[in-house]
């Protein structure tokens, strides 16, 4: 196999890697208030991420760096191309990283109040924009004869990248709110619960939506089949969590994530930006990417680094497999002193 | 403004800023992980408290380093893509690298530590540290050597239809002499970074005779790492501005703000004069001293800026490439002038609290917190010399700076971003020192509390029908 679609293929990975990790925390996020309800609430879902959220999040800074590393013209064009969206999540992301930290290290109700709103915020947008990003480049965009993106700021908010956007909020929503209900005891497990049974049977709409539309867009056989499977995936979600099935429940709501992406990534091949303006000015796996050589060095530090990474992140995720209640939560007070 | 002004100034306000909290981060990693291994050894609570304050301190600054990273990994793509497109094949694969290697180790582990204390065995929680310690030292290895790249590239090949560097060494761009010299440089700056914060704080306390058992051994571990990283910042400054004059020679006359080729070159401590080479109206010289630093020798021969002019002009066309002079002359003052005070704070120090003594003069006290000023001076001015001599290049005699930024950038969209990103940081920054000074008032835990928060849960009781239950009810030692 030729080493561009090698690292295609990786990058997807790192892709799916990260909308399934960072997912489950970003729907974490995005649920604080509705979850979480009270600041005991709220307490157990921040830390039901406290310990992981980091570790998901530099899957997306390896998917870029390993963009940038493998494919440079794409790199280049998705975020200068981008630009606007890019810097939203760009300004979430710092937010949101801050934001974990620093609310429990402040004693008032309006600093703990202003924080979620940002981690509420800054989980939202992300979680939406991804989608939107995704759909530019799935459906093409107008790249001139350099590459560049030519379509100004709001050309990105088509009817088709703005139904990804949502396919993407409303799947992190449903994933966040069932791993919630994988991590958590009682009232926030009944809330979760409740949430994740109807986010599932909306997101699912929005997925067969737009499932049908990259069909008829960029569809083929395996695009077909994989949207078929998330369905199927997603729909065993919201069943395995009426039947308190926790843990099938996170690992179809995964499955359904893993799918959706990997029937992005068919219906783009072989083309990584398609350009609307000449097909002959598209981005591909062919024209797009790095130097043998480089390719070479980057596969072998992956093949060697991947394996060490998915053992000590399971590990954390080991180390932290209990579930939390709001009876566990210490006592404001006693937590500014113990922390650290 | 055009977009190009706009995007350096964010990528130097960016720059600066990161590199603000970066250094502190790397250095306290390092000796929060010798605290904590002190502690697993010695079983000494004082050492606990000290883990556990310094720790905490870490935390609020580490934060802050990931996040503005993240913006220079988006930035190159942002506002400088055709920067990315001629240098992606050679400059995206350690960036790559400082990814799977360095970020995944530190942001897992550094989970595991926050939230692990009561569920890792003493030592496995301290091997954490270690772990983080090594991931952040190693993320500055891998961005570093893509930086030194740019001072110097190394290790590719021009591609002769894209006109393009082609990477077809990686040994050379991880390893040419420069990048070790600028790596060790750097590593020694930020263990004085955190060691000279580990001063300061313990001397906020020392003076107050607060929790002595905790902040004379900080106070003593931070002077000694402070005495060799500064002498080390020191040797190393020196070996590269030998590289450096070799490989750039431009920003080494820059540094002097020199015009004409010397021997025995002098180096100047001070200069009032318009710094264009015309007039001089009053400096201090140390005679041949630009000429040791420059090539060993006294004698040696340091280029000037016009020679050098006239050479480049020679080799790539007609052009300005002296960077801007002033800033280079200063920055390089002060940056070497912040090594030097460390270098004379930490044996000043060392004696003062020579066995265990504590002096009694409250100015002492008040010069150790001030010096904690000196690292962000030096680390902030040594990034700005090293990046604005390098100008006009962002790939020295590859590729220039005009040439880099985003041909879809337009003024609005690059503006847009500067205010938003520089009024996000001025935000952070403002909460980051109040959380700091907060956290620092606040104190290190008593021994009976610092003990209690890694207490283990013992194994439920078998015979105990309610133990199962009393388990799941138990508080957390740790939640955010």
């Amino acid at each position: 196999m030729e080493l561009s679609l090698v690292w295609f293929i990786l990058i997807a990975v790192l892709w799916i890697g990260y909308f399934i990790l960072e997912g489950f925390d970003f729907g974490v996020g995005a649920l604080l208030r509705i979850v979480g309800r009270d600041e005991r609430g709220r307490r157990v879902l921040i830390n039901t991420i406290g310990p992981l959220w980091d570790g998901n999040e530099v899957w997306v800074i390896t998917a870029i760096g390993a963009t940038f590393a493998a494919f440079p013209d794409w790199y280049a064009t998705m975020l200068s191309g981008m630009f606007g969206p890019m810097l939203a999540i760009l300004l979430c992301l710092i937010v949101r990283g801050v934001a974990f930290e620093y609310r429990a290290k402040g004693d008032t109700d309006k600093w703990r109040a202003n924080w979620d709103l940002a981690i509420q915020v800054c989980s939202w947008g992300p979680a939406f924009l991804w989608g939107v990003l995704f759909g530019n480049m799935i459906y093409g965009m107008p790249l001139d004869e350099a590459g560049e993106y030519t379509g100004g700021f709001f050309g990105l908010f088509g009817p088709f990248p703005l139904l990804l956007g949502l396919l993407t909020l409303g799947l992190f929503l449903t994933h966040g709110a069932i791993f919630l209900a994988l991590k958590t005891r009682h009232e926030v497990r009944d809330r979760a619960k409740a949430f994740a049974e109807r986010a599932g049977v909306g997101t699912a709409v929005i997925l067969v939506a737009a499932a049908g539309w990259l069909q008829l867009e960029r569809g083929n056989i395996v695009t077909a089949l994989v949207s078929v499977l998330a369905l199927g995936a997603l729909v065993a979600g919201v069943v395995a969590t009426k039947a308190h099935r926790d843990g099938w429940a996170f690992v179809a709501t995964a499955g359904a994530i893993l799918s959706v992406v990997v029937s992005w990534f068919a219906a783009m091949y072989p083309n990584l930006i398609a350009s609307t303006t000449n097909a002959a000015w598209s981005l591909t796996v062919q024209n797009a990417s790095s130097s043998p050589y480089t390719l070479k060095l980057m596969t072998w530090v992956a093949v060697v680094m991947l394996p060490f990474i998915l053992a000590y992140q399971a590990w954390s995720y080991w180390v932290f497999r209990k579930r939390i209640s709001a009876q566990q939560i210490p006592l404001p007070q006693l937590a500014a002193k113990v922390q650290g | 403004m055009d977009p190009l002004s706009i995007a350096r100034w964010q990528f130097g306000i960016t720059t600066v800023y990161h590199y603000i909290f970066v250094p502190l981060t790397i250095g306290l990693a390092l000796l929060t992980a010798i605290l904590e291994t002190a502690w697993v050894r010695t079983r000494n609570p004082d050492y606990l408290r000290a883990t556990k304050f310094w720790g905490k301190l870490l935390l609020i600054n580490f934060a802050i380093g990931v996040v503005t990273g993240i913006v220079q990994e988006f930035q190159f793509g942002l506002n400088w893509s055709s920067y990315s497109r001629f240098v992606g094949d050679v400059f995206g694969a350690p960036l790559a690298m400082e990814a799977l290697i360095a970020f995944f180790l530190e942001s897992t582990f550094l989970g595991l530590w926050i939230f692990g204390w009561d569920k890792l065995s003493p030592k496995l929680h301290a091997m954490c540290m270690w772990l983080v310690a090594i991931g952040t030292t190693a993320s500055a290895f891998f961005i570093l050597a893509a930086n030194s790249f740019m001072q110097h590239p190394v290790g590719v090949q021009i591609d002769a239809v894209s006109g393009r560097p082609k990477l077809n060494d990686i040994g050379a761009v991880l390893f040419q002499q420069l990048q070790l010299v600028t790596f060790s440089h750097v590593i020694v700056a930020c263990v004085a970074t955190g060691a000279i914060f580990m001063v300061g704080v313990s001397a906020y306390f020392l003076a107050r005779k607060r929790d002595l058992a905790v902040f004379k051994p900080s106070m003593r571990l931070g002077l000694w790492f402070l005495l060799v990283s500064s002498i080390g910042i020191v040797i190393t400054g020196d070996m590269q501005a030998k590289i450096m004059t070799e490989v750039q020679p431009m920003k080494m006359a820059a540094a002097e703000a020199q015009y004409t080729t010397q021997a025995n070159a002098s180096f100047s401590v001070f200069s009032i004069g318009t710094l264009d080479g015309k007039e001089e109206t009053f400096s201090i010289r140390v005679p041949g001293l630009l000429s040791f630093m420059g090539t060993g020798d006294f004698n040696g021969t340091i280029e000037g800026i016009n020679d050098v002019q006239a050479q480049y002009e020679k080799l790539y066309g007609p052009g300005d490439y002296s960077p801007n002079i002033p800033l280079t002359y200063w920055n390089f003052r002060l940056m070497v002038g912040a090594g030097f005070a460390m270098v004379a704070l930490s044996i000043v120090g060392l004696w003062m609290t020579r066995r265990g003594r504590l002096p009694e003069k409250r100015w002492v006290w008040r010069l150790a917190m001030l010096s904690m000023a000196a690292p962000v001076i030096g680390n902030s001015t040594g990034w700005i010399f090293t990046e604005m001599g390098r100008q006009p290049w962002t790939v020295v005699g590859l590729f220039k700076t005009a040439d880099s930024v985003s041909p879809t950038l337009t003024t609005g969209a690059a503006l847009t971003s500067l205010m938003l990103l520089t009024a996000v940081y001025g935000v952070l920054a403002l909460i980051e020192v109040r959380l700091m000074v907060k956290y620092v008032q606040v104190g290190p835990l008593g021994a009976q509390e610092a003990l209690a928060s890694i207490e283990k849960l013992p194994p439920p009781d078998p015979d105990d029908p309610n133990a199962h239950t009393s388990d799941e009810n138990r508080v957390l030692t740790f939640a955010y």
